[in-house]
């Protein structure tokens, strides 16, 4: 792929499923936050929380992703990353190690990868055990957009 | 370089703008020499760090500019219209320029040879005039006799021959015939060359410490009259040394300083563009001042030493001066910092809350100091962001001398108020509106001046600013003493932008007809010029203003003026909040759209009181719509809200609001205090969330959403005009066809267990009265209502009062007369529709239907208005009027039997004979029969023959092809409108709308009668 430092990546889980996040797009890991509900808002859109003073929309990544519920968010975290200049939290179950990973081990998506996957992945490394799959955040977060594409 | 660019471009901007103000000044009072010294000394700072920076084309424009103020200043030449006119004209150009070596870091290139031309040859031309033959002075003066500082360029060019100029003659000559001062360019040059002079030693910082502690201005005229008067005389004016060199010789400078200094002199020399043997005069000059300068310096800094050990104290602390007083901030700094601030006030907040709850401790005493220091703080840094309101209006005074001049009017400009402060950032949004609408009132306000003295007003116009605060807000007001705003001219744009009917207009007031303007593309300039009259306009004002959380109001009289009011808040950052709860979760309201507040429970004056499932709220003689915070929020759906009515130690807490001209409530489900927040956008994800305009965080630290009562109402609104056409729809229907659709009936109870109905559109409203203020006059009862006796109408003669507390009616509101009809209770209001099944010969009623199922009476209310009213008018004493009224003949055609029955006895009491036919064909048999009407009423929507084939038909042929028809519909569109009148009618009225339809009737008779 195009730079070195791009393939570093912040390992998360989701309902048991590797993903990885470029490490430089993070810019905070947090535990789990008292999060305000938005009424009306976007299905994805979990709420908005309080970072340091700053108002951080939180978007809910299994929501996002069609995954179930998590049946114990207690031990939800955060990852703080910004798009378009805003903070955004996305929150997943868990937070593993960066990982810097050769180019060898990528690969494209799968074509028969679910469409809602398929939007927000940039492709997937082969790991020993497991498969990291990228995410990419601008698509993450174009929420509007993807659902008037829906 | 770019730090330098920056601070350039800021600067000059700066003194731009009060180079545009103060050069209007100039032009009332041309004596004024300070002024003039001022301008001159701003356009030359700007020429010299042009040359500084090397931006040649700023330069020569400014110091083409700078010339002709030279010759102002030098009292060679005199200060006219033209001449400011021309120098405003190059001040554009510098401003075109900065801005695009804003853009993109360099000069943009271009070509200004017109306008340097153009002001050298006014200041040559003066030159000319002045100091050349007279022959040449009378002959330009013969050819441009009215206009003294404006020169053609071919007589510029023709004078230029004429005189004896330095090109023309051998260089050594001009030397000894004129002074070597002008072969240098003026005493401009000197100034300039004195200028850069000392820029260039303050930038080099080996030498700076030899301008140290002094006031530059002071020094650089000091220097500059010294190279003058050296000039001047050819030689080292020794005795001005010790003055122009103050500074130089107190910080005793040495000899290879002073070699430094010459070294800059000579750069500066030579970028000034002068001769190498002007430079080198120069340069020998100041070379022969070094002797008096060293020697001087020697003495100064023994003198110094001894000084400093005599008095030390006296030192330099005096000497700091006026110069650093201020210091320039980027707008970003006071923004973060701001930002900041309003966290250090959040986390304040926690901590005094954390300290509340632990009750004594010893952080009490610190944390109180916090809190002090933190209010201090956070003052001071919106101090910081304030700016007076006078930045807003700098530039208008130019605005309008140029308005003058292209519009021919006399305009005195007065701003009051000027240093009332506001928050920069509504400063800023405020600016454009504020110029807009100046010129407005410049353009379309002040009239022309013969229109002003034929009008018998003063030549000159006024327009007025005025700010002040009052009660957390800024007031402006703009009022000029012009023409007004013409209703009438206003009236006719609104019916043809089709903003409103002719109905609503001749209703509406001369204010409301006012506020017109500020609809989108309405402009009543008859004329279309370069300053305003594009049709968008206070459209766009008023847009900008409500977007920042203000009001735009007017008053106009016509002929005399118009005064528009402007409110808008201090600051946008911190407003004051209310903070309610609705679905567990707490929201914020802005405290400047909440009117008040309303706790409504079963046992409190206040109640919710439903129609329909329909929540309203009566205050103070006002029905007000509810919205359900819960419901608007998707918290609850309306099943949830009938059940939790229906627990009656329920409490609501209603927020009155006002958007525009809609009031309505909002219920929520507790209401806490009031808290100052700082209102942050909300991320793009949730923008269109219209119900929330922004989000911010309490001081417990958690984020809450500020609601915004303007999206909360056209959310609702889309919803209620949904089922406001829906009403009106069915409302219509049921008038027009009594078979088919349904309409609210309203069911009540009215002696004994007989359901009665009636058609709640015909009921004005629902009212309880307590049965002892029941009067009897003259026989009748009733009550008194509205500071008015209303009648009261029992369904029968054998129905009976209660004899104590209170009893509901209805009431019934008629051409201005409201009868009661007393009932026993309402039951309910129903969706239904009304099929009479039996009609009926009691008498007061239409018939019997089935409504929800059960057999209802529907009353015949045009029977209880014939009763009460035509018994009231035989028993008041304006029968008279009834006689004036020559029964006319009118013949209605509707085909709702319904309709019918109510609008004949309306129209008979009015004074009319009614004939009646129930469709359009009947209608035109009666035509073959031979009958004459006055006049014509026809519903529109009907089966077989519609009212406007009807219209054609009567029209086409027949003897009533002159009878006025009015049409009568439900739907009452614009387009309805205009195909009624194209199909015949001669007006066209809302079916419900009593008082217009006489108003009508009365109208075309008598439109009829006179043209007869």
């Amino acid at each position: 792929m195009e730079e070195l430092n791009k393939h570093d990546y912040v390992t998360i889980w989701l309902d048991g499923q590797m993903c990885g996040i470029p490490v430089l797009e993070v810019h905070d890991v947090l535990s789990k936050q008292t999060i305000t509900e938005v009424p009306l808002a976007p299905d994805a859109v979990a709420g908005v929380l309080n970072l340091r003073g700053q108002i951080v929309t939180a978007i809910n990544l299994r929501k996002r992703l069609k995954l179930p519920d998590r049946e114990d968010s207690s031990q939800d975290m955060n990852i703080v990353v910004e798009y378009q200049n805003e903070p955004y939290s996305l929150i997943i179950d868990k937070v593993g190690d960066v990982l810097s990973l050769s180019e060898e081990a990528f690969e494209k998506n799968p074509v028969t990868l679910e469409p809602c996957w398929q939007e927000v992945s940039n492709g997937i490394f082969r790991l020993d055990k497991e498969l990291l799959v990228i995410l990419d955040i601008e698509k993450l977060l174009s929420l509007g957009e993807s659902k008037a594409a829906a | 370089m770019d730090d330098l660019l920056n601070e350039f471009l800021t600067e000059t901007f700066e003194s731009i703008e009060v180079v545009d103000v103060e050069l209007v000044e100039l032009e009332k009072d041309p004596n004024n020499k300070s002024v003039l010294d001022n301008i001159f000394r701003l356009v030359h700072t700007i020429k010299g760090t042009c040359g500084f920076l090397g931006l040649p084309r700023l330069e020569a424009v400014a110091h083409s500019g700078e010339n002709v103020l030279g010759k102002f200043r030098d009292g060679e030449m005199e200060v006219t219209p033209e001449a400011v006119t021309l120098i405003l004209k190059a001040l554009d150009r510098i401003k075109e320029i900065l801005a695009g070596l804003e853009e993109t870091q360099e000069e943009p290139a271009g070509d200004d040879s017109e306008i340097i031309d153009q002001l050298n040859a006014m200041a040559a031309g003066e030159a000319v005039s002045v100091e050349q033959s007279v022959e040449t002075v009378i002959e330009v003066s013969e050819e441009r006799p009215m206009v003294p500082g404006e020169v053609t360029l071919d007589e510029l060019e023709a004078a230029f021959l004429a005189a004896p100029g330095p090109d023309d003659e051998d260089p050594e000559e001009v030397q000894a015939t004129s002074s070597r001062l002008d072969s240098i360019g003026g005493s401009e040059t000197v100034s300039v060359i004195s200028h850069l002079f000392h820029n260039r030693i303050n930038s080099d910082a080996s030498l700076k410490m030899l301008l140290q502690d002094v006031d530059l201005m002071v020094s650089k005229k000091a220097v500059e009259d010294f190279f003058t008067a050296s000039i001047e005389s050819e030689k080292c004016e020794e005795a001005m040394v010790a003055t122009a060199f103050a500074s130089f010789i107190k910080q005793g400078i040495a000899e290879d300083q002073f070699y430094n200094t010459t070294v800059h002199l000579e750069n500066v020399l030579e970028e000034v563009g002068l001769s190498t043997m002007d430079a080198e005069f120069i340069k020998e000059l100041y070379g022969q001042s070094s002797k008096a300068m060293i020697e001087a310096a020697k003495n100064a800094v023994n003198a110094s030493v001894e000084k400093k050990e005599t008095g030390k104290k006296t030192g330099s602390a005096k000497e700091g001066g006026i110069a650093n007083q201020s210091i320039r901030v980027a707008v970003d700094v006071l923004d973060n910092l701001m930002n900041m601030v309003s966290e250090l006030v959040l986390t304040r907040n926690q901590l005094l809350q954390i300290s509340r709850r632990a009750g004594d401790s010893e952080f009490d005493i610190p944390l109180q100091r916090l809190s002090q220091c933190t209010t201090e703080l956070q003052e001071g840094v919106m101090k910081t962001r304030m700016q007076p309101i006078g930045n807003a209006w700098s530039k208008l005074p130019r605005i309008i001398r140029d308005l003058q001049m292209e519009l021919g009017k006399k305009i005195d400009l007065q701003m009051l108020g000027a240093d009332t402060e506001l928050d920069r950032q509504v400063l800023e949004l405020i600016k454009d509106p504020l110029t807009h609408m100046i010129r407005n009132s410049a353009d379309h306000g002040i009239e022309k001046i013969e229109d002003r003295i034929a009008a018998g007003k003063k030549e000159t116009g006024t327009i007025r600013l005025n700010a002040f605060h009052e009660g957390g807000q800024i007031i402006i007001e703009i009022s000029d003493d012009g023409a007004g705003l013409a209703v009438e001219k206003l009236k006719a744009k609104a019916l043809k932008n089709g903003l409103a009917t002719e109905d609503e207009i001749s209703e509406m007031s001369d204010q409301q007809i006012q506020r017109f303007i500020f609809h989108a593309g309405f402009s009543t300039a008859a004329q279309v010029t370069s300053v305003s009259g594009r049709g968008v306009g206070m459209d766009v004002v008023r847009t900008n203003i409500e977007k920042i959380g203000g009001t735009i109001e007017l008053k106009s009289t016509e002929g005399k003026g118009t005064t528009f009011f402007i409110k808008i808040p201090l600051t946008l950052a911190i407003v004051s909040a209310l903070i309610v709860e609705s679905g567990e979760e707490r929201f914020a309201i802005p405290q400047i759209s909440v009117l008040e507040l309303v706790r409504a429970s079963a046992d409190s004056t206040h109640t919710i009181e439903f129609i329909n499932s329909t929540p309203v709220l009566r205050l103070r003689d006002r029905l007000l719509p509810l919205l359900h915070l819960n419901k608007i929020l998707g918290f609850e759906t309306d099943d949830d809200l009938a059940e939790a009515d229906e627990d009656a130690n329920r409490e609501d807490f209603i927020i009155i609001t006002q958007v525009g001209d809609f009031t309505f409530g909002i219920v929520v489900d507790r209401v806490f205090d009031t808290e100052e927040i700082v209102v942050k956008p909300v991320a793009p994800i949730l923008r269109d969330l219209t119900v929330f305009s922004g989000n911010t965080i309490l001081g417990d630290g958690t984020v809450i959403m500020i609601l915004d009562p303007n999206g909360i109402a056209t959310e609702v609104n889309e919803a209620m005009s949904d089922i406001a056409e829906q009403r009106a729809d069915s409302d219509a229907e049921s008038l027009v066809s009594s078979f088919d659709d349904k309409e609210a009936i309203l069911l009540f109870r009215a002696g004994g267990d007989t359901k009665r109905a009636v058609p709640l559109s015909l009921v004005s409203r629902l009212e309880e009265f307590d049965v002892s203020s029941i009067e009897i006059s003259e026989g009748s009862k009733m009550v008194q209502y509205r500071g008015k006796l209303m009648p009261l109408v029992m369904i029968n003669d054998q129905y009976e009062i209660r004899s104590e507390g209170r009893q509901p009616m209805l009431v019934f509101t008629d051409n201005e007369k409201s009868m009661g009809v007393i009932v026993d209770e309402i039951s309910d209001i129903k969706e239904d529709k009304i099929n009479v099944e039996l009609s009926s010969k009691a008498i007061g009623q239409l018939g019997t239907a089935i409504i929800d199922g059960v057999a209802t009476e529907v009353i015949d209310i045009a029977y209880y208005f014939e009763k009460t009213f035509n018994d009231w008018q035989l028993s008041a004493e304006n029968i008279e009027v009834e006689s004036k009224l020559k029964r006319k003949n009118i013949l209605i055609v509707d085909d709702s039997t319904f309709f019918l029955n109510l609008l004949k006895p309306l129209l008979t009491t009015a004074g009319y004979n009614v004939t009646i036919a129930s469709t359009a064909n009947k209608a035109l048999e009666l035509r073959e029969k031979g009958y004459e009407f006055d006049l014509i009423v026809s519903d529109i929507d009907m089966p077989e023959m519609d009212g406007y084939e009807f219209a054609e038909e009567v029209r086409e042929n027949g003897q009533w092809r002159e009878t006025p028809m009015v049409a009568l519909s439900a739907h009452s569109s614009e387009k309805r409108f205009s195909k009624g009148r194209e199909a015949g009618f001669n007006n066209y009225v809302e079916k419900l709308d009593r008082d217009t339809l006489l108003k009508a009737i009365e109208e075309q008779i008598a439109d009829r009668e006179t043209a007869a």
